[in-house]
């Protein structure tokens, strides 16, 4: 027993409130990191609402502001050289600029996170048990025999087999798989109403991943929990998520349900992104299609659009000014394009560029490698 | 090792650079020797028993000496003064006819006690200040390797001196209250070393995803310090400990020597030393013992505890690379 271990007085100021429907609200929320270099914006303007029960896909490439929205939005950043403005509005609470014994009040019982490794997200020398009662014990006021019982409950609702055994078992003795299993058990524990998944498959095996992403889902229905899935991989979300949401450079790019993001795709990164995922109806050996060069430098991005530089319809417009996040002819629909996919004038932009032989055009459209190694010089 | 690579420069010819590709192919290949480092790190050895018997063995004879078949330290055999080892009298007696086994045994009580209490002190201390510098950085941190840094620039055993020198050279203190100066001097010598272990060990666990975690699930401070760094930077305290206590017991004889370590009244393995340093020099009815019997054992002693310390650090480095 910790003699540290205190029972924490009952004052939510939270549980009072009349629920709204929209759970989460993101209002052009910014955060910077403080580097030698200047100012590196991480998460650029980025506005969105989530309802209760409702999923959220989030996807970008690596570096593109993903995890640090996600922190940003819980408030889990270090104070110290972090520049953070917008607004935050967790159940009509405002919680942007909370400090962390506020944010306490938030942190497992009402929103909770799933991180990427499980490997590294568990402490390895606490027992499993141990690290899925602590907050019971801690949060919900428990004792040793309930917190037990509903951690066994836990376990065996994630679907680990032998839970009696697991819960005296210490992290390392236990799979990747299982690992994620408990991870996501303990952040369940105290019954969120927000979790935050931040690429919760992307270090497990691919046969492992279905799994963890069907019982994620499963328990999120069970729940009417809302859930932010963060991933680099469309595929992912596709089935999974009510909405999307596509990062690039730290901003929104692109954002609509989920069908409607996949019919009427607007933005040539998403397009990109959608067409690098390979297909069982291809051909063996068929040229992978990618998108050439490497996200910008979040210190001092280019001017105008940030994927201009890779981007197969780039304009001179483009390289100079920044498109808006215009709503697109279906409601809930937004992009960030002067040039969109789908439309005469992308078409046009397009052809011309294929026309010119730019090398991100030949890259996006033949899967020209070469042409893709001149744009990643030229990033 | 591998040689440095040939710089392809001044190197006019492909084939010379070519051999020199080959050595440095030869000369990394050979085999890793995992099954040497396995059975060193994860079985403790012949030497570690031997380590960890010798210690057990100090320790008992010291916390019952008065059980032991010898005689009192201070109980004298005059008509053998000065006497090397013998049966009755393994050790030898000194000048004055006192049993070296004796002395070195009760002399084990004052300096175990000395250093094991300084070593524990700054062990609690210096394991605090430096959890919270690791933990909290920024300005604290700072501040505290700082200070860290000024202590360790004074020689410990000149700031030991200088602190049992003010504050208990009068020959009225008793020997109780020298003692708990000696533990305080020497402790404080020990808080910036074990402070900045501690530190940095806790500065790289603190960075690891579980502590974002714990925080995630509202977790405190003071709570994930506890629960999560804490015993994940215990190995690393435990560690510097067994030799922070190897280092203290010659510390306390390098006192002893100047004449404020543990008083001549009570034995210890430092005083030992210390008093009867004048037999090396002896031409007549020298009695090299003496020096001998302490010396050996403090040798022995600091070796095992210095082995042990690095036994249980690669333990820790194996369990850690494992996750």
């Amino acid at each position: 027993m910790s003699p540290l271990r205190r029972r924490k007085e009952v004052s939510r100021t939270i549980a009072a409130k009349p629920s709204a429907a929209r759970l989460l609200e993101v209002n052009e929320l910014n955060t910077a990191f403080k580097t030698p270099r200047g100012l590196a914006r991480a998460v650029n303007n980025v506005s969105f609402v989530l309802d209760r029960g409702k999923t959220l896909g989030i996807v970008g490439e690596s570096g593109s502001g993903k995890s640090v929205l996600s922190r940003s939005i819980m408030g889990l950043l270090p104070k110290q050289n972090v520049v953070r403005d917008g607004s935050v509005l967790f159940d009509g609470n405002e919680i942007t600029h909370l400090s962390n014994s506020a944010m306490r009040e938030f942190w497992g019982t009402e929103m909770a996170m799933v991180f990427q490794d499980p490997m590294t997200s568990l402490n390895p020398v606490l027992k499993v048990g141990r690290q899925i009662t602590e907050s019971l014990h801690y949060h919900l006021d428990m004792d040793k025999q309930q917190a037990n019982e509903t951690a066994l409950a836990l376990l065996k609702s994630v679907g680990i087999p032998e839970a009696e055994r697991r819960l005296s078992e210490y992290p390392h003795q236990l799979s990747g798989g299982m690992r994620q299993r408990i991870v996501i058990a303990v952040a369940l524990a105290c019954g969120p109403k927000l979790l935050f998944a931040d690429e919760p498959t992307t270090a497990l095996d691919v046969t492992v991943q279905a799994q963890i992403l069907n019982l994620l889902q499963q328990q999120q229905r069970e729940r009417d929990m809302a859930m932010v899935l963060v991933t680099h991989d469309l595929g992912v979300v596709a089935g999974r998520a009510d909405e999307i949401a596509v990062m690039y450079a730290g901003q929104i790019v692109e954002r609509a349900p989920t069908r409607v993001l996949f019919a009427q795709m607007r933005m040539p990164y998403t397009e990109g992104l959608l067409k690098s995922i390979p297909k069982l109806e291809q051909a063996s050996h068929t040229r992978m299609q990618i998108i050439g060069g490497r996200p910008p430098d979040l210190v001092s991005p280019p001017p105008g659009c940030k994927f201009a530089p890779r981007c197969a319809y780039a304009q001179a417009k483009c390289h100079s000014e920044e498109p808006p996040l215009v709503e697109a002819d279906s409601p809930g629909h937004y992009f960030k394009c002067w040039f969109p996919v789908g439309t005469p004038e992308g078409k046009d932009a397009l052809e011309r560029n294929l026309a010119a032989k730019l090398p991100q055009a030949l890259a996006a459209v033949g899967g020209d490698t070469n042409a893709a190694a001149k744009v990643e010089a030229e990033v | 090792m591998p040689e440095p690579l040939p710089e392809t420069a001044d190197v006019p010819s492909s084939r010379a650079v070519e051999a020199g590709v080959q050595t440095l192919t030869l000369e990394t290949t050979p085999p890793i020797p995992v099954v040497v480092e396995k059975s060193a790190t994860k079985k403790l050895g012949i030497v570690g028993w031997i380590a960890i018997i010798w210690i057990v063995t100090i320790v008992g004879s010291a916390i019952f000496a008065s059980l032991l078949w010898i005689p009192r330290p201070d109980q004298k055999f005059l008509a053998l003064a000065g006497d090397g080892p013998s049966l009755a009298h393994p050790f030898g007696l000194d000048s004055i006819g006192q049993d070296m086994l004796s002395r070195v045994v009760y002399g084990a009580r004052a300096s175990l006690l000395v250093s094991v209490a300084s070593v524990l002190f700054g062990l609690v201390f210096g394991g605090i200040l430096g959890l919270i510098a690791g933990y909290y950085r920024g300005r604290i941190d700072t501040l505290l390797s700082y200070t860290f840094n000024v202590f360790l620039a004074i020689p410990q055993l000149v700031l030991a001196l200088a602190l049992v020198a003010v504050f208990a050279s009068d020959p009225a203190v008793t020997v109780g209250k020298r003692e708990l100066w000696l533990v305080i001097a020497i402790g404080l010598v020990s808080i910036p070393i074990i402070g900045r272990i501690t530190r940095a060990a806790t500065l790289a666990w603190s960075q690891r995803e579980f502590v974002l975690a714990a925080r995630s699930m509202g977790a405190k401070n003071r709570r994930i310090i506890v629960r999560d760094v804490l015993p994940n930077v215990l190995p690393a305290m435990f560690s510097i400990s067994l030799l922070g206590i190897a280092v203290v017991i010659v510390l306390e004889g390098g006192l002893s020597i100047l004449g404020v370590g543990v008083p001549t009244s009570t034995p210890s393995w430092g005083n030992l030393i210390a008093t009867g340093r004048n037999e090396l020099t002896k031409i007549v009815g020298a009695a090299p013992q003496v020096i001998f019997a302490p010396s050996i054992v403090i040798f022995i002693t600091v070796l095992s505890l210095n082995y042990l310390g690095d036994v249980v650090r690669a333990r820790f480095d194996v369990r850690d690379s494992a996750l």
